[in-house]
């Protein structure tokens, strides 16, 4: 059995996962606190990745980072650089994925965050960036774990996006999903059903660690 | 050390317009909620930002809108004290005292300062405990802990004891009076009670609908607040209008009665105040018959609800307390009220 999709989809995913938690967090943090018309349309674009079928978001992908399009064309020009069909394509079609799981939740977490907590460390002399690290993010820390979480779930179970960017190319840019896929439609299903214990296990693995993170938390705080 | 503001700031449709200069002591802000108290505070705080006007702090300028200084909240050195005392949940209490030393960098002195104030405010064997493990009253010491250390210049106090059980209340203000006279702080305190006004305040601002009413001594506002409107803030619960009718009389046509007063009264008098616990059957003067509506018993003393005999139908009745021990089985025909006990009113 050849490796290469589920190490392909774990750095997939962690990257996607590094990039989404802190682009969410800080448009969480930033849009919460725009004025109320700019916060709805923005919210609406932000959010809308997660409402579309994955095949339109990798359409608009396409025609934003394809060859002849304007800045797939540019990368290519200026770096030699091809943005599709790589196996990083595939780190845009799951951090535009799952940007808008960690970004609501995030954003649901600080919007609860009691901003007096805020007033009170600034009355205090407390800088900013310390009184956001230190302050806002341990108590937002379950709502943005929780985003964390379920965008590295989404990311690593992109499919539809995923495929019309990256394509399969089997050790290059073949995915579990995409794998799974490929080995049914070429009639493997022996294959396709061990990866799908593959995905099963990585999932069961990843929600038993926010259980136990989640546990740890609530004796720390319960008397 | 003093405080001089001049602010003005529109919310909608209520208008913030507060001017007032405070020198050393305690000042209070005594108002109705959503008179513009807290608003107030955090517009000092840095926390809002006024439309206009200016706040100056012993010669500092925190905020001019003319010359565009709008100094950051941790630039400004002023403590301020949430209803709630929003300590950080996430940190236990000494964490929390500490956060009020961030600035100082030695930390054998950090270690001592906090320790001195943990063992001046009653906070030992809590150091650990995280705020949710803390009682209101441990919670408002903490607070108040991690206020001082950081040695603010100016002192604000939001409703302090607004969250904590009325038993504990009294204590808790006993004790915030001790600790500030000990450390000698210019404070504001806003309250909407005007006990607590009254023991902690040497100076009183009424506030009203986002103005300033009057400012000055406690004991002197409350012997004469001067408008209906500082009556009701002082707790005076029967107000009614009035006219002058001569050099030291006044007729108060609803009830159908005329009181001779103790202070010469001005023109333009629009109506008096007197308290319930100033009615007296045996006053000397301003002597009426009165008939009882009735009776309300409090835990140590009895609101008797009464209308002179010539009293209109439609006018409210007139409360009277009176302390338990001094009723009698049969109420009075007459109740009267001494000329220096009526307050007389022009707004």
């Amino acid at each position: 059995m050849d490796w290469y999709p589920l190490y392909n989809s774990l750095r997939i995913a962690a990257i996607s996962g590094v990039i989404v938690f802190f682009t969410g967090i800080f448009a969480a943090y930033y849009v919460a606190r725009l004025p109320r018309l700019i916060k709805g349309v923005l919210d609406v674009i932000l959010t809308l990745p997660l409402v579309l079928p994955p095949t339109v978001v990798g359409f608009f992908l396409i025609l934003v980072l394809g060859p002849n399009h304007p800045v797939g064309n540019w990368f290519l020009n200026v770096f030699n650089i091809k943005l599709v069909m790589t196996w990083y394509s595939g780190i845009f079609a799951a951090a535009v994925v799952s940007f808008p799981l960690m970004y609501r939740t995030a954003r649901g977490a600080f919007e609860s965050f009691d901003e007096t907590l805020t007033f009170s460390g600034q009355t205090l002399g407390l800088p900013n960036t310390y009184i956001f690290w230190r302050i806002r993010m341990p108590a937002c820390k379950q709502g943005i774990l929780a985003g964390a979480v379920l965008a590295f779930a989404r990311a690593l179970g992109e499919y539809g996006a995923t495929s019309m960017i990256a394509g399969y190319i089997p050790g290059r840019t073949a995915t579990i999903s995409t794998t799974v896929y490929q080995l049914w439609r070429t009639d493997n299903g022996d294959l396709a059903f061990k990866w799908v214990i593959v995905n099963l296990v990585i999932s069961a693995v990843v929600l038993l660690a926010v259980n136990m993170l989640e546990k740890k938390k609530t004796e720390r705080w319960s008397y | 050390m003093s405080l001089s503001v001049n602010i003005k700031k529109s919310l909608g449709a209520f208008k913030l317009d507060i001017a007032f200069e405070s020198k050393d002591g305690v000042l209070g802000f005594l108002g109705a909620s959503g008179s513009g108290k807290s608003m107030t505070l955090r517009c000092i705080a840095g926390i809002e930002k006024p439309d206009e006007g200016f706040i100056v702090l012993d010669g500092v300028t925190l905020f001019d809108s003319e010359k565009h200084i709008n100094l950051p909240v941790q630039e400004r050195h002023v403590g301020y004290l949430f209803q709630n005392f929003a300590l950080f949940p996430n940190m236990t209490v000494r964490k929390n005292i500490l956060c009020g030393l961030y600035s100082e960098k030695d930390i054998v002195k950090k270690k001592k300062i906090s320790d001195d104030m943990i063992a001046m405010l009653g906070l030992q064997g809590l150091e650990n405990h995280y705020p949710s493990q803390l009682s209101g009253g441990q919670q408002q010491r903490a607070a108040v802990a991690r206020i001082l250390v950081n040695n603010p210049n100016l002192l604000l106090l939001d409703e302090p004891f607004s969250a904590l059980d009325s038993f504990l209340r009294e204590q808790m203000q006993a004790q915030l009076a001790d600790v500030l006279r000990i450390f000698n702080k210019k404070v504001i305190l806003v309250t909407h009670s005007r006990d607590e006004a009254y023991q902690l305040c040497s100076n009183l601002a009424l506030l009203h609908n986002g103005h300033i009413l009057r400012i000055g001594g406690t004991k002197e506002l409350f012997a004469d607040p001067e408008s209906r409107q500082g009556a009701i803030l002082t707790g005076c619960k029967n107000i009614v209008e009035a006219q002058k009718v001569g050099e030291n009389e006044v007729e108060v046509p609803s009830w159908g009665v005329r009181f001779t007063t103790a202070k010469a009264v001005r023109d333009g008098l629009k109506a008096i105040g007197i308290r319930a616990h100033y009615f007296n059957p045996k006053a000397a003067a301003n002597h009426y018959p009165v008939l009882f509506v009735e009776e309300i018993e409090e835990p140590f003393a009895w609101v008797i609800t009464f209308a002179f005999s010539t009293q209109k139908k439609n006018s409210p009745p007139i409360w009277w307390r009176i302390p338990k021990d001094r009723k009698t089985e049969v109420l009075p025909k007459e109740l009267g009220v001494a000329p220096q006990n009526i307050l007389l009113l022009y707004e």
